[in-house]
């Protein structure tokens, strides 16, 4: 079970990047749980200055630009 | 924090252990405070935090400003494969080990780098007209 977290306060970009993870990890087959993270001090907990953000399994793959869905599907698999 | 992925400016000062280390550390504080950039800590790249490693490659700019000739966060960034913009104090006329901390000289130098982040024109690099900001429409 893959686990994603993506961080963000909400905006366009930050939404668009949960709806192109979870279309890459069903193209993929993958089982998946996903979580928003929208508070600020949790966000920077991560070291993350920057939104949106994709975190993998822990791991922050990506922040501050919106990955397209092929990038996306190489970093979570 | 900034959201969209536009005009992200990320601040790292080396802090290191000498007087320049310090007067970097301030200056860089007073650079954040004014909104030139947000400060974020070099020890978590150093560290090879992927937070801080996932900003810094997606960051717009990275800013650094350096103690001393042995440019420790500009090398600490080109580690991670990021080439930053580099103010290094030793070329505001600090010397290691022999420069006295005060409030003026923190003072000075930070307006001094202010000016020189403010008028950085990247070689190589056209900016036309409207390519700055976050591209989602406002709606962020």
């Amino acid at each position: 079970m893959k686990k994603f977290e993506i961080l963000g306060t909400g905006c366009p970009k930050c939404n668009m990047l949960q709806n192109l993870t979870e279309q890459a990890a069903k193209e993929l087959g993958l089982q998946y749980e996903l979580k928003k993270v929208t508070d600020i001090k949790q966000i920077m907990n991560y070291g993350v200055m920057i939104t949106p953000a994709l975190v993998v399994d822990g791991q922050v793959k990506v922040a501050g630009k919106l990955p397209t869905l092929d990038e996306i599907k190489k970093l979570i698999q | 924090m900034d959201c969209c992925g536009g005009g992200n400016v990320l601040l790292y000062s080396c802090s290191g252990a000498a007087d320049v280390g310090c007067i970097a550390d301030r200056v860089t504080r007073i650079l954040s405070k004014e909104k030139v950039g947000r400060m974020t800590c070099l020890a978590g790249v150093g560290a090879r935090l992927s937070g801080f490693i996932a900003s810094a490659q997606g960051a717009d700019r990275n800013i650094v400003i350096d103690g001393c000739p042995v440019a420790c966060a500009h090398k600490g960034l080109e580690a991670i494969g990021v080439t930053p913009e580099v103010y290094n104090l030793s070329n505001y006329g600090c010397k290691k080990g022999s420069t006295p901390v005060n409030d003026e000289l923190v003072e000075e130098i930070a307006l001094r780098i202010k000016n020189d982040i403010v008028n950085y024109k990247p070689v190589g690099v056209v900016i036309s007209e409207g390519s700055e900001g976050c591209s989602c429409g406002g709606n962020c």
